[in-house]
């Protein structure tokens, strides 16, 4: 049996292209909404001892010290989770005195950012994710530096990194708009996610293309597009494990896991899956397409 | 019996023991019961705790700036600095604190436990202040040793409590330990220019040579005139400037106190002694950041978690692991049958390998780091997965059960290594560019995706030899 996945390839572009140009678009209009690590400020978790007060009360209580934007975030039974600029920590012991005078309550963490020590994070953030997009292409060259024909080594890493490209602007695309609607921070664990989704995404493309490799060897180098359909069909048993094993416990960890952790699995499932779709629907189509338009100009 | 009997017999060893040592308690636990039940003796496994980063244990992460602008040497005024906090944090009473130095000129401050966050800042932020007093008057010197033997004479009688100690005038002076026999002079830190290190030329021994600028030249020429043959002692914010009495720690039972040989004029002075290099090094430093004090202002970062955030966190991602391995278990055997099984026993090795590994380093867990190994439990699998498609694919050939698990093996390989060298080179790239939180998570995972290639690869190879026989030729449905 072997499924044939290329029929659709201009589906899946059109798919994919709608997906891409949604995220960008929501990412122009939205922006992304970073957490106090990058931009500065100061990020206190309480939890009342009685019910929790309305975010509006919250706010009131907060007036008299000039905190600029106040953002009060519901959390868990009782808790809330407010964000302001930056405090020291004598006026962090003022708040509080005054929050627990209106509300009695129990500090459960408080944070503060340094603007200076935010602008740093984002540096360091952006060449974190330039150096490993520059890396994992390199490692797809390399690795496939042996198969030059009928589609040359290159091609497979120009590829993949389109595929790569397209995991990673669409978790953020989401990202953008769960920010935008539901107060969604991207936060250093949700970096953290973004960074794996690198990483996890190219396996599946790998293990695609070292399938199409060996079928070429196996089989000659006619009808390309029969052996890439055919290595497709051989992988996809195991593209569906893979995804799934990790969906396992990160779906685990979304639903059972904390506050914390909650949007970092968010982040790594959406990644994850788009990967794999990505892999399957992108990455391997493409190479059919341009040895299509190659041979067409020929 | 065949080797691979025995390197089965080994990897079984090595889990039982990887698992004790990762949750001893059951274990131990049952040994009790035994010594109990049998009056035997048997020993307990060591229970080897896990190191909690500070936002599963709770406590205060700060980092500061420090003002180097006055300084020359850089490295030299931080890691003097770094000393004073850390002097200044263990005199303060917290356990295990860590003071690093970040980059040139941060120093991050992590107190577990702490909740007096305002106390520590305001410790910590101080400049320090370097001082040198001499021995109160022989009258003074008699008070105080009658109020020391009268507060002693109070504690030792039977039911005695704070109340009839607080009764005995000038009690106070009973706590201050050997600082209550000295009074400041006007001599300070900011009189002192630099201490250095001089070697004796011809014992060799080393000694701290104190340099003094114009004004300090007078004043300390006049405190070595009144203070002949009589102790200097030196108090680096407000306490002995190093452990004296070599128990491990600072407090008032310590004292450094040198002892004035002559009136000493000219703006140096020599202080000699039978001491280590290393000792002298310490007074030296602390002597010199008490001269130069570096500034450090307050916190640009801070971070505190309460202590039940932490825990709740820990115990909720632990459980949220286990609910993932359950269900990896249960699809691994549901749709690759024996072997799957036999996959979701390496996995379970792989857990209790990585669990000990975290122990045995040992690695400081955070929350990112947790995360990182609960996804590389995901990811371990993986491994076996293209493996068992491959045998599958083999067997449906026709090929010999044998032969399938060896070309298996053998055909996954090249896949298995690009992909996972893929993701070591992006943990690799966020271990060194990024901050701590990420560097907790890249280093978890890239621990998870080594020790999963020897699960998923060694381990569960020689349990499909020793478990899949010929028996198994008559039981395809099995695989």
């Amino acid at each position: 049996m072997q499924f044939n996945f290329t029929k659709f390839s201009k589906i899946y572009y059109i798919v994919s292209a709608i997906l891409i140009i949604a995220s960008i678009a929501s990412l122009f209009t939205y922006g992304l909404k970073f957490g106090i690590e990058f931009v500065g400020g100061s990020n206190m978790q309480v939890d009342f001892s009685q019910a929790r007060p309305s975010n509006e009360n919250i706010q009131d209580t907060l007036k008299a010290f000039n905190l600029g934007e106040i953002i009060v975030q519901p959390t868990g039974q009782n808790g809330a989770i407010m964000q302001f600029k930056g405090v020291d920590e004598a006026t962090h012991q003022q708040i509080l005195a005054e929050l627990n005078k209106a509300n009695p309550l129990t500090e459960k963490s408080f944070q503060y950012i340094g603007a200076s020590v935010g602008q740093e994070l984002r540096n360091k953030t952006e060449l974190a994710i330039f150096l490993a997009l520059v890396a994992i292409t390199l490692y797809i060259a390399f690795a496939f530096r042996k198969v030059s024909k009928p589609v040359s080594s290159w091609k497979y890493g120009v590829a993949s990194l389109l595929a790569l490209i397209h995991d990673i602007i669409v978790p953020l695309g989401i990202f953008s708009i769960l920010g935008h609607f539901y107060n969604v921070e991207i936060t250093i664990p949700i970096i953290a996610a973004l960074l794996t989704i690198l990483g996890f995404s190219v396996h599946d493309t790998i293990v695609i293309f070292d399938r199409i490799r060996e079928n070429i060897l196996r089989r000659g180098m006619g009808q390309f597009e029969d052996t890439v359909n055919l290595s497709l069909t051989q992988t996809l048993g195991r593209s569906i494990s893979t995804v799934l094993t990790v969906e396992f416990v990160l779906v685990s960890l979304y639903f059972f896991g904390g506050e914390t952790l909650k949007y970092f699995a968010l982040a790594l499932i959406i990644g994850i899956t788009s990967g794999a779709y990505s892999s399957i629907f992108i990455a391997s189509p493409l190479l059919v397409s341009w040895y299509k338009h190659s041979l067409n100009k020929q | 019996m065949a080797q691979k009997h025995y390197i089965f017999i080994g990897v079984l060893i090595l889990a039982v023991l990887a698992g004790i040592f990762a949750y001893p308690t059951p274990f131990n636990n049952g040994i009790k019961f035994l010594n109990d039940k049998l009056s035997w003796t048997l020993p307990q496994f060591p229970d080897k705790p896990f190191i909690l980063g500070l936002d599963l244990q709770g406590g205060v992460s700060l980092v500061y700036q420090a003002d180097l602008s006055q300084t020359t040497d850089k490295a030299t005024a931080m890691s003097g600095l770094r000393d004073i906090i850390e002097r200044r944090v263990n005199m303060f009473g917290v356990s295990e604190p860590v003071v690093q130095i970040q980059g040139q000129d941060r120093l991050s401050v992590e107190l577990p436990g702490v909740t007096n966050v305002q106390q520590a800042i305001q410790m910590i932020g101080q400049t320090p202040y370097l001082e040198f007093g001499e021995q109160k008057s022989e009258e003074e010197i008699k008070y105080i040793q009658d109020v020391i033997k009268k507060v002693q004479d109070a504690q030792s009688k039977e039911g005695a409590t704070i109340k009839d100690i607080e009764k005995i005038k000038d009690w106070q002076l009973a706590l201050q330990g050997q600082a209550a026999f000295f009074k400041p002079t006007e001599l300070t830190g900011k009189y002192l220019t630099k201490a250095v290190i001089i070697f004796d030329q011809t014992t060799y021994k080393p000694q701290i040579q104190l340099q003094f600028n114009a004004d300090g030249d007078k004043i300390f020429a006049d405190v070595t005139g009144r203070n002949i043959k009589k102790p200097i002692a030196i108090f680096l914010d407000g306490a002995s400037i190093i452990d004296t009495n070599g128990d491990g720690k600072i407090d008032n039972q310590d004292l450094y106190a040198p002892i004035v040989e002559n009136k000493i004029t000219g703006g140096k002075a020599v202080i000699t002694g039978d001491m280590s290099n290393q000792v002298a090094t310490s007074i030296a430093s602390r002597l010199n950041s008490g001269a130069l004090p570096v500034k450090i202002g307050s916190p640009i970062s801070q971070e505190t978690v309460g202590p039940t955030l932490g825990s709740v966190s820990l115990q909720k991602s632990l459980v949220a692991g286990l609910y993932g391995l359950l269900m990896i278990a249960i699809f691994m055997v549901v749709f690759y049958r024996l072997p799957g099984l036999l996959a979701s026993i390496a996995l379970v090795i792989y857990v209790a390998l990585v669990l000990s590994i975290f122990k045995l380093i040992p690695v400081t867990l955070t929350l990112a780091g947790i995360g990182g190994f609960i996804l590389s439990i995901g990811m371990a699998v993986d491994a076996n997965i293209l493996i068992f498609a491959r045998m599958k694919e083999e067997i449906k050939l026709g090929k010999g059960l044998a032969t399938a698990i060896e070309e298996g093996f053998k055909r996954a390989w090249p896949s298995i290594r690009d992909s996972n060298s893929n993701s070591l080179i992006v943990c690799a790239i966020l271990f060194f560019v990024t901050t701590s939180f990420i560097k907790g998570f890249a280093f978890t995972l890239a621990l998870g995706i080594l020790v999963s290639l020897f699960s998923a690869i060694f381990i569960t190879r020689i349990l499909l030899m020793v478990f899949i026989g010929k028996w198994a030729e008559k039981a395809k449905w099995l695989l």
